[in-house]
């Protein structure tokens, strides 16, 4: 566990394209940021995202401590390093809503410390680590 | 969403604007007076809310970037998305959910490069990068629903995030998972090697004696019973097998693909 510095982000995934999270989980997150005073940035879909490899995951992994809320932490891992925008696992921690409940999500978003959780490299980086997918239309209206 | 200090703006209202921009797709930022978000990602923005007098600025365009403000209080959910959907079509052709984003994901901390999965897969959805590393290059070529690559990967290395259940969607993998991973292989090889081996000996089975019965009713059924029977051991999605190509096409791809895994682990025996 390390303090939270007053510039950690939050990151919610509205996991828009699958029924994989429960639908009142989702809600229930989001309805607690928007209840809160803090600050986020909300995306409907990582998964699509890294698919399109979408340069708007390199600033959402930018480098600084990140609470991210959406699924598996292996899964967000590897999510963001095959859209060459790797986090960085001293400063990451992952809210699972595919398992927990909507209030223990809420309190470890509103929670003052970071608790990092992606998992441990077992590996050297490898060049494909960053794969390069099939060119997929760019999204660059917002 | 740009929130001034007295947070004039209602929760229920702001829940559902934001609710409704993520659905249709769109990345929402809410920024706070004290509050960080990540850096801007060099794309269009509509920017929302309460500005000085009720005026909000003149838009701005630079570099085929567009910035667009739009004062909060006169704009409803519905509102709020016409706009941002008018602002989308004026520079994009592409619209979210064309494609439900279903792709293998790999697991390097697992992956041991043993080409498993670049040998399995029909669709091209492998290849190998300069170092002969297995990567996902094609990921629009892959069969919405279908996980069976990753059944076949020995090290349940490959990770499909909107799959039901672990450790296919990411979930922690036990040594069971290791154990019930391994026991479906050998299931699959018991069925000829791999299920579209047992469906390209099927198929062709069916076909020399339906030939000669001149059946086309009794191959189609014939066909169904075998793709019903591997939708239920591998599950795989019966529409995935169902547009499967012919058999010979079947034979081609698998060759094909065999030949590249067989040709990436020369090049790293090689290299080793």
């Amino acid at each position: 566990m390390s303090e939270s510095k007053p510039d950690t982000r939050i990151l919610y995934c509205h996991c828009q394209y699958a029924q994989v999270i429960p639908s009142e989980v989702k809600a229930s997150v989001l309805q607690g940021l928007c209840a809160s005073p803090k600050a986020f940035d909300a995306v409907a879909d990582l998964c699509e995202m890294a698919a399109r490899q979408d340069p708007a995951l390199k600033s959402l992994s930018h480098d600084g401590p990140v609470k991210i809320a959406a699924c598996f932490p292996r899964a967000i891992k590897w999510l963001f390093a095959g859209a060459k925008a790797p986090l960085n696992r001293e400063s990451t921690e992952v809210l699972n809503m595919r398992e927990a409940s909507a209030q223990e999500v809420l309190a470890r978003l509103e929670a003052a410390d970071i608790q990092p959780n992606l998992p441990e490299d077992h590996r050297p980086p490898q060049a494909a680590e960053a794969p390069n997918p099939s060119p997929k239309p760019q999204d660059e209206s917002h | 969403m740009m929130e001034p200090e007295n947070g004039s703006v209602a929760v229920p209202d702001r829940f559902e604007k934001i609710q409704a921009l993520l659905e249709k797709g769109y990345t929402v930022t809410r920024a706070t007076p004290d509050g960080t978000t990540s850096p801007n990602a060099r794309t269009s923005m509509l920017v929302v809310g309460d500005f000085a007098g009720g005026r909000p600025p003149t838009d701005l365009e630079s570099e085929g970037l567009e910035v667009r403000f739009e004062d909060e209080s006169t704009l409803d959910a519905a509102g709020l998305l016409a706009k941002a959907e008018a602002m989308q079509s004026d520079s994009s052709t592409f619209k979210h959910g064309d494609w439900k984003p279903w792709f293998p994901v790999i697991d390097y901390d697992r992956c041991t490069n043993c080409m498993q999965c670049l040998s399995f897969c029909l669709f091209g959805v492998y290849g190998v990068d300069d170092g002969d590393r297995i990567q996902v290059q094609n990921n629009d070529q892959c069969k919405t629903n279908c996980p069976a690559c990753s059944r076949v990967c020995p090290e349940a290395a490959i990770m499909f995030p909107k799959y039901k259940s672990g450790p296919i969607n990411g979930d922690q993998v036990a040594s069971k998972d290791l154990q019930r991973e391994k026991m479906k292989i050998d299931i699959s090889a018991l069925l000829g090697g791999d299920v579209y081996d047992l469906l390209r000996t099927r198929s062709e089975k069916a076909k020399s004696r339906f030939s000669k019965e001149r059946s086309p009713d009794k191959a189609l059924s014939e066909r169904m019973k075998c793709l019903t029977k591997l939708a239920d051991s591998g599950d795989i999605p019966p529409e995935v097998l169902m547009s499967l190509p012919s058999p010979d096409e079947i034979q081609r791809r698998a060759g094909e693909a065999k030949q590249k895994a067989e040709d990436a682990l020369k090049r790293q025996q090689e290299n080793a």
